[in-house]
Parts: C-alpha cells; sequence; structure tokens
C-alpha cells in the first residue's frame, strides 16, 4: 500500500491516468447493502 | 491500496462490525417453507426489553452504523418499536425484515414519520400462487397490503425482497416492475439451504441454466437492484457483480440471534458457527473482537479443491452456509458451482447437518402453513 | 474544486479503521471506505480551511498528488460525504 505512494513521488510528474489510479486507491463506495451475510 | 487490497483487509475482520443482522424473534405469524431461521414460535429464552437495549448500547459505543433487523417476525414482538426508536436514538440506523402481516394504516404513518428507517418486505412471488406456495397462503395479499399502505402513507422508498427459487426466475423483471410501481427498490437474495430451506433446497434451488439467467439479469441491471453481495459465487460466470464479493461471516457482518447468541451468519445458525452470546463476560464486543470462531474465519481461507481452478479469484468458493447444509466440505466448490465442480460430491453426500435449533410450530397441515389473516 | 471550500456532511460519521476510515451518511445510507489516512485527515480538516487546496496543504499532501485527491473529493461530494461551504466562515 505504502509501495503505491513512494512510486508515484519517484516519477516525478503525475499524469491524469495517474490521477484516476490514486484517485481509485484513495475511496471506494460499497453499499451499505452489498456485504454477504445479512437480510 | 487497490480495490482487490480493501476487500483483503476486510477479510482480516475489522474491530466492529460495518452492519449487522439481527434476528429478534423466533416467532412468526408465517411458516415459509425456507425459513433460513426455522420460525415459528417464541424461544422463552428470547431477550429481555432490558437485554436488548443492552446490546444497542453495546454497538453505539462500536459505532454500528446500521442494524437489520429480522426474526421471525419481527414486529410480533410487544417492545418492537420501542427497540427500534431505542437503536435509532443511538445513532444506529434500522433496516428491518418483515412480512408486512402488520403494517396496517396506521403502523405505516408511524413509520413514515420516523428518520433513519427503511423497510424490507419479503415477497417471492408476483402473484399468490407462485408467493403462496412458499409463503403460506395469504401471505401475497398481506406483504402487498403493507406496501399499499407504506405507499399511501407516504414512506417513501421502501425495499422489496425476494429469495430466487426455481419457480420465481422468470418473474425477475416483473418483480423490478412492481418495485418501480411503488418508487420501491428490489433486492434479490439467494437461498441457501438453511434452516427449513434445507429440507426444500433441492426443489427449489434454481437450476444451473437459471444461475445463467439470474447472473446476466444482474449484470443487465447494474447497482440498480440490491443482492446483499449473496450471488458471489456467480463471478466465475464473467466480470464481478456490484458488492465487495465476499464472504462477511464473522469479518464484517455477523448474527444476533433471539436469545443473544451470536452466530457468523444468518444463514448458519449452528453450532460450528457459533461464536459465543451477548451474554458472555465482555458482552458481545468481546465475541465479536476475540471468539475463536471469528479469529478463525478471519485467518486466510484454504481454497481447499478449488485452489487449481481458474475462477476461484473470481467465486471465492461460494458461501460457506450453502456447502456446509449440503453436506459439502467448506474447502471445495459451493453446490451451485457453476463450473459444476460439486456436482459428484453433492451425489455422495450422505447425511446432512441440522439445524441447531428448530422453532417451527408443531402443527402443520400438508404443506400448508398457517397464515394470519 | 481545489479552490472550493467545503466541509464534512453533517450527517456524516466516520469511524476509523486500519485502513483509513469508513464514512457513512446517515440520510442516504451511502458507505465509503476512505482508504487511506491521509484522505482521511483531509476530510476531518476541510472545515477549518477556505479551501479544498489549503486544506490539502495543511496536511502536507504532496501536489503530485492534488489531481488525485480532487478527483477523491468530487466522488464524496456527488456521495454527499462532504457538502461545499460558504468561504466565509
Amino acid at each position: 500500500m505504502e509501495n503505491d505512494v513512494i512510486v508515484e513521488s519517484k516519477s516525478g510528474t503525475l499524469e491524469s491516468g495517474d490521477a484516476a489510479v490514486e484517485e481509485e486507491l484513495l475511496i471506494e463506495e460499497i453499499s451499505i447493502d452489498g456485504m454477504c451475510g445479512v437480510y | 491500496m487497490s480495490a482487490h487490497g480493501l476487500v483483503e483487509q476486510l477479510k482480516g475482520g475489522l474491530d466492529a462490525p460495518i452492519c449487522l443482522t439481527w434476528e429478534l424473534t423466533y416467532a412468526c405469524n408465517l411458516q415459509c417453507v425456507h425459513c433460513l431461521s426455522s420460525s415459528g414460535q417464541r424461544d422463552p429464552r428470547e431477550l429481555t426489553t432490558a437485554q436488548a437495549k443492552h446490546v444497542l448500547d453495546e454497538l453505539r459505543d462500536l459505532q454500528v452504523f446500521y442494524i437489520n433487523i429480522g426474526g421471525g417476525e419481527p414486529m410480533v414482538r410487544r417492545d418492537f418499536f420501542e427497540l427500534v426508536e431505542y437503536s435509532i436514538a443511538q445513532g444506529i440506523g434500522v433496516k428491518f425484515s418483515t412480512n408486512g402481516a402488520f403494517i396496517d394504516p396506521e403502523k405505516a404513518r408511524r413509520f413514515a414519520a420516523m428518520d433513519y428507517l427503511d423497510i424490507q418486505i419479503s415477497l417471492d412471488g408476483l402473484d399468490a400462487v407462485t408467493n403462496d406456495a412458499v409463503r403460506g397462503e395469504g401471505s401475497y395479499a398481506m406483504a402487498r397490503r403493507a406496501m399499499d399502505n407504506l405507499a399511501a402513507a407516504g414512506f417513501g422508498p421502501f425495499k422489496i425482497s425476494v429469495v430466487v427459487t426455481r419457480h420465481n426466475v422468470d418473474q425477475l423483471d416483473g418483480f423490478k416492475a412492481l418495485a418501480d410501481s411503488y418508487g420501491a427498490q428490489l433486492r434479490i437474495t439467494r437461498l441457501r439451504p438453511s434452516g427449513r430451506g434445507a429440507d426444500t433446497w433441492h426443489d427449489l434451488h434454481p437450476t444451473s441454466a437459471q444461475q445463467h439467467q439470474i447472473y446476466h439479469w444482474l449484470l443487465a441491471q447494474g447497482e440498480t437492484v440490491l443482492t446483499g453481495d449473496s450471488f458471489f459465487h456467480l463471478n466465475a460466470l464473467g466480470e464481478p457483480l456490484p458488492g465487495l464479493n465476499m464472504c462477511g461471516a464473522g469479518r464484517v457482518v455477523c448474527l444476533i440471534d433471539p436469545i443473544g447468541d451470536i452466530y457468523a451468519c444468518p444463514f448458519v445458525i449452528h453450532d460450528e458457527f457459533k461464536a459465543g452470546s451477548v451474554h458472555d463476560e465482555g458482552g458481545f464486543a468481546n465475541v465479536w473482537k476475540h471468539s475463536a470462531l471469528f479469529t478463525e474465519l478471519r485467518e486466510p481461507q484454504s481454497a481447499g479443491a478449488c485452489a487449481s481452478c481458474g475462477s476461484y479469484d473470481a467465486c471465492q468458493g461460494g458461501c460457506m452456509a450453502a456447502k456446509f447444509f449440503t453436506g459439502l466440505p467448506l474447502d471445495g466448490p459451493d453446490p451451485e458451482c457453476v463450473g459444476g465442480e460439486a456436482d459428484i460430491a453433492l451425489s455422495m453426500v450422505g447425511s446432512v447437518p441440522k439445524p441447531s435449533m428448530d422453532h417451527t410450530k408443531p402443527v402443520v397441515l400438508g404443506r400448508k402453513p398457517i397464515a394470519v389473516r | 474544486m481545489l479552490d472550493r471550500a467545503f466541509e464534512l456532511h453533517p450527517q456524516v460519521a466516520l469511524r476509523p479503521e486500519p485502513f483509513g476510515a469508513l464514512a457513512y451518511h446517515y440520510g442516504n445510507r451511502r458507505l465509503v471506505f476512505l482508504k487511506h489516512r491521509d484522505v482521511v485527515a483531509v476530510a476531518q480538516h476541510l472545515a477549518e480551511h477556505p479551501s479544498l487546496a489549503d486544506t490539502l496543504q495543511a496536511c502536507d499532501i504532496d501536489p503530485i498528488r492534488w489531481a488525485a485527491f480532487a478527483k477523491a473529493f468530487e466522488s464524496l461530494e456527488s456521495s454527499e460525504i462532504v457538502r461545499e461551504r460558504s468561504r466565509v466562515g
């Protein structure tokens, strides 16, 4: 997990594709109904 | 952390559940043939109102955001409103699952005035013939009446929850249309061979061809239809369905049963999956954090016989309740494995585990359940 | 995005987790995993700063990551986990 951040800093530039990738690493929405084992 | 990394984290368990199921009572006015909790008669050891509120206090302290109340039929408890209101007052949102028998216009208006409350009405058929064959005579009418009463009272969006069976797979579009007509949200959920479901599993569970039908239908619905993440075993068929796509039992969810026993999930009410009791030293929190069962479930699970299968990453070997109650090993394929990997093993199964308790009412005329008018 | 002022929605609860935090909106029932400590810190400090950019700065977020954080907070805004506030107070 920390590795992702280090690699990104070393590259120096952040392209929009990288932004999308890191955004995915930052948040994830799941439905409150999206867990197996409840009614 | 990648999306995959999040799921791996969650498999290791959290310090508190994300949400959980709480069956308030084993009493029920219906006798559905597939009831996961074999409900019918109240258990004399049922938690008192005070004990139930103490559990809610614990959940509040753990910052559980949301609980799913069920049963049996939760509205048969005399303190139903008291407990729901207490939960909400503690900052715990409530969804309760009901057959709708007791949602008359006055109750519907009372619900409509409450905030942080979701209602899920069970329905297993688009008409009385299909529905009542599973849920009992009069149950279709009572569910529809409850929905009409909620709509008339201005409750807002409620949920309609359908257990998918061999006999209602072709009605999925109809269920969606019904939900849309009420401005309600449709939820379809997998039938597990749990509780009385064990007896009817072989007749009711979808066929292999129907599994494909369900999967493709769900893909087409996107996120508009809820599933409780109960169809992740079908992910072996292609792109994953929405949801965490993992078994949450003992990791991010669990069950508190009417007598305060804590199980990995509502589909495994059996000693094998009992983690402890709210009456134990340290209460619910201690069981959640430190029970032997939950600690074990939070260890990496063995793929066992599925290890060499390319689909394992997608389907995770399916549902442990489905495997356990059909007599299959937990480290092997799901009975409904889309690759048919369980077929041979199923044909060789001898006896299967029985639920630890059975609260089914003793008097049943043939297969006609007793239903309240 | 970066020059707008935000705050956590008042109906949102943040529950710390080993990976970051769970954010739950009691009103719309939406549940979001904040998957990094840094995004949790920014979310928690939003109301103290006149803009998202100022919040990122105050939380020592490397400017290389600002585009990603802006996208993440756009997402959080559309889920109503965070909302815009007027820049005055």
